[in-house]
């Protein structure tokens, strides 16, 4: 209770279908976070996750339910809360630099233009992107491009930021870099970050918290998955961490086999008191994990040996 | 490579004019044959009659009368004989006032109906209807309540370039993707410096295509309202030369359509590069 910086309470997506049938994407979802924490959510498309992410984003309201964030619900867009687009958004008319300052004197309203310039300059500075501030984005490559959209929304300092899969248009190489980039500027500026992503090694690398959601329509959160590699993870040595590969394995179980399920297995399951997986932690083993035992000793030799990650 | 293909091309194209104006020039060449006749009666019937010249006058004769408006483009001799610079200079002058008028109503009346769905679905039977009107149908009704010929003409340029602009700009202003919209809500932008720094930007191609689209349509019918109204201009110098039974001349007045035409749709065309953006 003392620590949900964002708190997300009982929302409902429903649209009106044909013939009078309402279809509803989810109810009574529950979900919180901590200031600071990086979420990621996982699910089958068609789940709500980019439901999820535009409610918290002010972008969509709620059929139902309320968003608390920092103490107090909100009520459409706001500053405070940045958005990274999958398709990156950029304005096409708009040099790098321009993009950037748009966001920055929509932000600051009494700036002056020299220091619009010099705030956006030091952001594209930050994403690396030194040099080219004057191309336009038809110019740039996928990884630039989104390179230009983290600047952008890095540059309101906003106290939360919304990524819906932005990555997942770059080639392998280029993800890597700006999942690096990104991990690292959250950790240096203690951003609190909510991700919606396909890629299970993408949230066991950058999130701290994994939400997984089961198949829509009516889909539920399932399970909140706590990362239990350190946070000052590493990419090179990611995959050694005696636990990496049962968090993945748990992960890519639930994609494929529990996700679709999930409801009719668990009629017990109580939105609003979510169950938490501990993966390696004893006396939170689950149901999946001890069935399944056997099969991860044999592909799993990381666990007999020392932990050769800090 | 292009630049031979430029030159190849022009080439073409001089190859291609060269021969039209050498089949015009045989085609207009002395045929009737001749008839003896008193010379009283050889001065009322002219040139067909007497020498058997062709009524089409041939290339060089437009060419010497072309060169003859080119040197005095701007004399007026009273109500009937007045220099093509002139008659041209009031057919612009009527587009553009009611060309800009349509500018002014369309171009906002189409970015409140792109931004409202309500507005868009109530007014669309009303535009369809109008659309299909040919602007010259409303020229009587235009006389009878303006009660002046000139602005008539006005009101007919400005009801017939208003609907392609109203048009593309309500769809342009409608399609402006999602995301730009959404970036501009993410970052609280306020609805007046949304519509102006993200769906005019974006919008702006399809708007300046419309006003393109319009100014092409206003070039054609200011010819056809200047024959029904009179007076001055391009189109009433066409149906005056006609009764003045100068071929010649009508076959200036359409070349000269045809050139300020092109230069009116390149303007155009110049100010729709501008705001185009590459994706």
């Amino acid at each position: 209770m003392t620590d949900k910086f964002v708190s997300i309470e009982a929302i409902a997506k429903r649209y009106p279908g044909a013939g009078g049938v309402t279809t509803t994407i989810f109810e009574n979802l529950w979900l919180s976070m901590a200031r600071g924490e990086f979420a990621c959510v996982i699910g089958h498309s068609g789940c709500g996750k980019t439901t999820v992410l535009n409610i918290l984003a002010g972008l969509d309201a709620p059929s139902e339910g309320a968003v608390i964030v920092d103490g107090q619900a909100i009520s459409g867009t706001s500053l405070d809360r940045a958005v990274i687009f999958q398709s990156h958004a950029l304005l096409p008319w708009r040099t790098v630099l321009g993009n950037v300052a748009y966001a920055v004197s929509s932000k600051w309203r009494s700036w002056d233009r020299a220091r619009v310039k010099a705030h956006a300059q030091t952001f594209i500075d930050l994403v690396g992107l030194t040099g080219s501030e004057h191309k336009r984005p038809s110019e740039l490559s996928g990884g630039m491009k989104q390179r230009v959209g983290i600047a952008r929304a890095l540059s309101i300092t906003p106290k939360m930021m919304l990524m819906d899969e932005p990555f997942s248009a770059l080639d392998a190489l280029t993800r890597g870099t700006l999942q690096d980039e990104v991990r690292r500027i959250c950790l240096e500026t203690g951003q609190t970050a909510f991700m919606i992503t396909h890629d299970v090694d993408e949230a066991i690398y950058l999130a701290d918290k994994i939400f997984l959601m089961t198949n829509g329509p009516g889909a539920v959160l399932a399970e909140v998955v706590e990362n239990p590699l350190p946070r000052d993870r590493g990419r090179i040595d990611l995959h050694r961490h005696p636990l990496y590969y049962a968090l993945r394995n748990h992960i890519v179980d639930f994609l494929v086999m529990r996700s679709k399920t999930f409801a009719a297995e668990t009629p017990g399951h109580d939105p609003r008191n979510v169950p938490v997986v501990r993966i390696g932690k004893p006396g939170l083993t689950i149901a999946s994990d001890a069935k399944s035992e056997p099969l991860n000793e044999t592909s799993w030799p990381g666990l007999a040996r020392p932990s050769t990650s800090s | 490579m292009t630049a031979s293909l430029r030159l190849r091309a022009g080439l073409v194209s001089i190859v291609l004019l060269v021969a039209f104006l050498g089949v015009w020039h045989l085609a207009v060449r002395s045929s009737a044959p001749v008839t003896t006749m008193s010379p009283e009666y050889a001065k009322l019937m002219g040139l067909t009659a007497t020498q058997g010249k062709s009524a089409m006058p041939g290339p060089f004769d437009v060419g010497a009368k072309l060169w003859e408006h080119v040197k005095s483009p701007f004399y007026d001799n009273g109500p009937n004989d007045k220099g093509l610079g002139i008659q041209l200079g009031y057919s612009i002058a009527r587009v553009g006032t009611g060309y800009l008028l349509a500018v002014l109503v369309a171009i906002p009346l189409g970015f409140l109906i792109g931004m409202s769905p309500l507005l868009s679905k109530a007014l669309d039977p009303f535009i369809q209807v109008l659309k299909p009107i040919s602007p010259l149908a409303w020229m009587p009704l235009a006389l009878y309540t303006i009660k002046d010929s000139s602005i008539s003409a006005i009101f007919v340029i400005f009801i017939c370039s208003i609907w392609p602009m109203l048009l593309n700009t309500v769809f342009g202003v409608a399609s402006v993707r999602k995301e730009w919209i959404n970036v501009a809500r993410t970052l609280e932008v306020g609805t007046i410096r949304r519509a102006f720094t993200v769906i005019l930007p974006a919008a702006a191609p399809t708007i300046l295509t419309g006003m393109r689209i319009s100014i092409g349509i206003a070039w054609l019918v200011i010819v056809a309202a200047e024959m029904l109204v009179g007076g001055t201009g391009i189109g009433y110098f066409v149906w005056n030369e006609w009764n003045n039974l100068s071929i010649t001349n009508v076959i200036i007045a359409i070349l000269l359509i045809g050139v300020v035409g092109m230069l009116l749709d390149q303007i155009l065309a110049r100010f729709t590069r501008m705001v185009t953006f590459p994706e």
